[in-house]
């Protein structure tokens, strides 16, 4: 059997606004993670996916719900059990741009994770920097530069490099391509197999382009409005969706081959997202649903497994 | 049959350069292309190829200095526009050319109603009176599918979703009725369902308005939804041009190999590597002597380094830049071409056209 190496338990984070609102930005999810392999969330702006992601790397608070890591509870961790845990998770970010401190070399950011752990020092650091650099496709001449002078997707690789230094055994990786060309963003997710492969590392990846998430992931987790609507092996997501949310957002990520194009049918949603200040009643969904009826308001459908490992929540699937 | 359309715009090498401290950047290397009436027409390329300059400067929207425009001419409907002065140019804005922007977060002004917005280049633009006005406003904005267009009319940008902001940035776009609209990125911002939403919009106004598009984006999956041609740009120029056909299923130049290589496959095994571009485009300031993708092409021969190749046609429309289908290299293109299959299912293409 295989072992899970992240459990998350009806996962709630709310943020209490200013003017008195309360921001369900992620509600009573709940899923897992197993040791090595890569299981992608994918949704659009606003439905959670980031916070979730930064709720089980531990950076938010979280409201209610459990994370375990490892079998050990994030959120009791000792002093010394939440350090190594802040070693052993680590975070890609989406903007290579704003997450790289501009002050800092190349060097200080790849080596700070290393200070902080106390793994290294002096010349063993040096060392390991070049290796680091080196893994990620980087020259030793790079490591006294500053960000400023490397471009969108070598500023990833830096990214990279910083989250590897300290020997992590799970990455959440949160849009880390979003911002990248198309040529480079290929480079990019060659690195993180490959790296991948090398290190037998657990990837959490969360993006909003389907086909990439599609490339890399082995399980696929569909969230809308703070909430997990569908779950499922990537090949039984995408030849068998069964949330009408989940049809919808495959049948419109436009296909680059213009025959196939042609030939397929784009399923186009009432409305825009509402705001996640103001849930729908019930299935949080079914203002924008095509099979939505009566009963659909009345209560929040259950995240239940309709086939082998293929949960959806969904009262009429 | 498009042949005999009347052609809208001609561009004709076109070049532009902005000077900064570093030096010269010569963002437009020389761009030729022209669109026919009713024609959506796609500039492809990566973030520097030029492509967002490219239709700023067909706007005139570049600010002079820093930009200069070293040679070319821009023709409307015919008519020379190159060196028509602000003035002119306000005429033609709106009227006969329209532009909508990546970001509709901030390309309205916040402190005015959108119903105003809107009606702004029609008060500029024609004599209406003010009712026919307030009416033309209430039927744009119920043609780009805002519900409610009455109640709509009179709210500000930060009422609507990013979705519904670029619904009324195209309501303003086509208040004139233009011949041109140029999209730069149009949906890049919007997310997938809402991205479906505006495409079929534009794909709608396209075929019942007859305005021609050009559409500046790089995703090739939205190209393949939406363009009747293609231009790739690489480094300032184009580097392939050509119908959809010709782009996807039988691609010239390793750029656009490339770049259909990285996306990854949805009718292959999966766990087959993205084939990446390695390296990254080279500086404008001072560009390469040869083929400016040589550095980072896999199958650069030493004349690449040293001559820039150029547009050559492969058949109809499609025209590419690359010494590799020159005569001479023919053995080691018919090398790479075994060992590769190039383009998005170009077996599939070629059993549908077998009987044609």
């Amino acid at each position: 059997m295989r072992t899970k190496m992240l459990e998350v338990e009806g996962l709630k984070k709310h943020f209490h606004l200013s003017g008195g609102g309360v921001l369900k930005a992620v509600d009573d999810v709940s899923f897992y993670v197993y040791e090595g392999e890569t299981l992608g969330i994918v949704g659009e702006s606003g439905c959670g996916k980031s916070t979730t992601g930064r709720a089980v790397k531990g950076i938010y608070g979280i409201t209610e719900g459990k994370v375990t890591f490892n079998g050990k509870n994030i959120t009791s961790m000792n002093k010394r059990e939440r350090k190594q845990f802040a070693r052993d998770a680590q975070m890609i970010f989406q903007d290579p741009y704003s997450s790289l401190n501009p002050r800092m070399t190349v060097g200080e950011l790849i080596g700070e994770g290393i200070d902080i752990h106390g793994l290294m020092r002096g010349k063993k650091k040096v060392k390991r920097i070049y290796e680091l650099l080196d893994l990620v496709g980087l020259n030793k001449e790079h490591i006294n530069r500053f960000p400023h002078e490397f471009s969108g997707g070598q500023r990833q690789r830096i990214g990279i490099a910083r989250a590897l230094a300290v020997d992590p055994k799970f990455i959440v990786c949160d849009e880390p391509i979003s911002a990248l060309d198309v040529s480079i963003q290929a480079q990019v997710i060659n690195l993180l197999e490959d790296l991948q492969r090398e290190f037998q590392l657990t990837y959490l990846f969360i993006a909003h382009d389907l086909s990439m998430v599609r490339h890399i992931s082995d399980r696929v987790g569909v969230m809308y409005l703070g909430k997990l609507i569908e779950m499922a092996s990537t090949e039984e997501l995408f030849t068998n969706p069964m949330h009408p949310y989940t049809k919808a957002l495959i049948s419109a990520i436009p296909v680059p081959d213009p025959i196939q194009e042609e030939k397929r049918e784009t399923i186009y949603l009432k409305g825009d997202l509402p705001s996640p200040m103001n849930v729908p009643s019930g299935c949080p969904f079914r203002n924008r649903c095509p099979i939505a009826t009566k009963e659909c308001a009345e209560e929040v459908p259950a995240f239940e497994e309709k086939t082998d490992g293929h949960r959806v929540a969904c009262i009429h699937v | 049959m498009e042949n005999e359309n009347k052609k809208v715009l001609e561009v004709e090498d076109l070049r532009i350069s902005f000077d900064t401290y570093a030096g010269e950047v010569q963002a437009i290397r020389g761009i030729s292309f022209d669109v026919k009436e009713g024609e959506v027409v796609a500039i492809v390329g990566e973030s520097g190829s030029g492509k967002s300059v490219t239709s700023q400067g067909i706007m005139k929207l570049l600010p002079t200095p820093p930009a200069r425009y070293k040679s070319g001419a821009i023709r409307l409907e015919g008519k020379d526009i190159t060196g028509y002065n602000r003035k002119q140019m306000e005429k033609l804005k709106g009227s006969k050319m329209a532009m909508i922007f990546q970001d509709p977060m901030t390309s309205l002004n916040p402190t005015m109603k959108v119903g105003r917005q809107i009606a702004e280049g029609l008060k500029k633009h024609t004599n209406l009176s003010k009712d026919k006005i307030h009416s033309r406003v209430i039927e744009l904005l119920t043609m780009v599918g805002i519900p409610d267009p009455d109640d709509r009319a009179n709210r500000y940008p930060h009422e609507f979703s990013g979705g519904m902001r670029q619904r009324v940035m195209i309501a303003i776009a086509l208040a004139c009725e233009p011949k041109l609209l140029i999209a730069d990125e149009p949906t890049t911002a919007l997310d997938v369902t809402i991205q479906a939403q505006i495409l079929k919009l534009m794909d709608k106004l396209n075929e019942e308005t007859g305005t021609s598009i050009i559409l500046i984006t790089h995703d090739l999956g939205v190209v393949a939804k939406m363009a009747d041609r293609i231009i790739v740009m690489y480094a300032g120029k184009p580097v392939e041009t050509g119908n959809k056909h010709d782009i996807f299923y039988n691609p010239k130049h390793p750029y656009t190999w490339g770049l259909l290589g990285a996306l990854p496959r949805v009718d292959t095994d999966k766990k087959e590597p993205l084939k990446s571009i390695s390296g990254t485009p080279p500086d404008l300031i001072s560009p390469p002597k040869g083929c400016a993708f040589a550095n980072r092409c896999e199958h650069a021969m030493e004349v690449c380094l040293e001559h820039d190749p150029a547009m050559q046609e492969y058949g109809e429309g499609h025209t590419a830049a690359c010494w590799l289908h020159h005569p001479n290299a023919k053995e080691y293109l018919d090398q790479i071409m075994e060992k590769h299959s190039f383009g998005v299912g170009g077996e599939k293409y070629a059993n549908q056209n077998a009987g044609g």
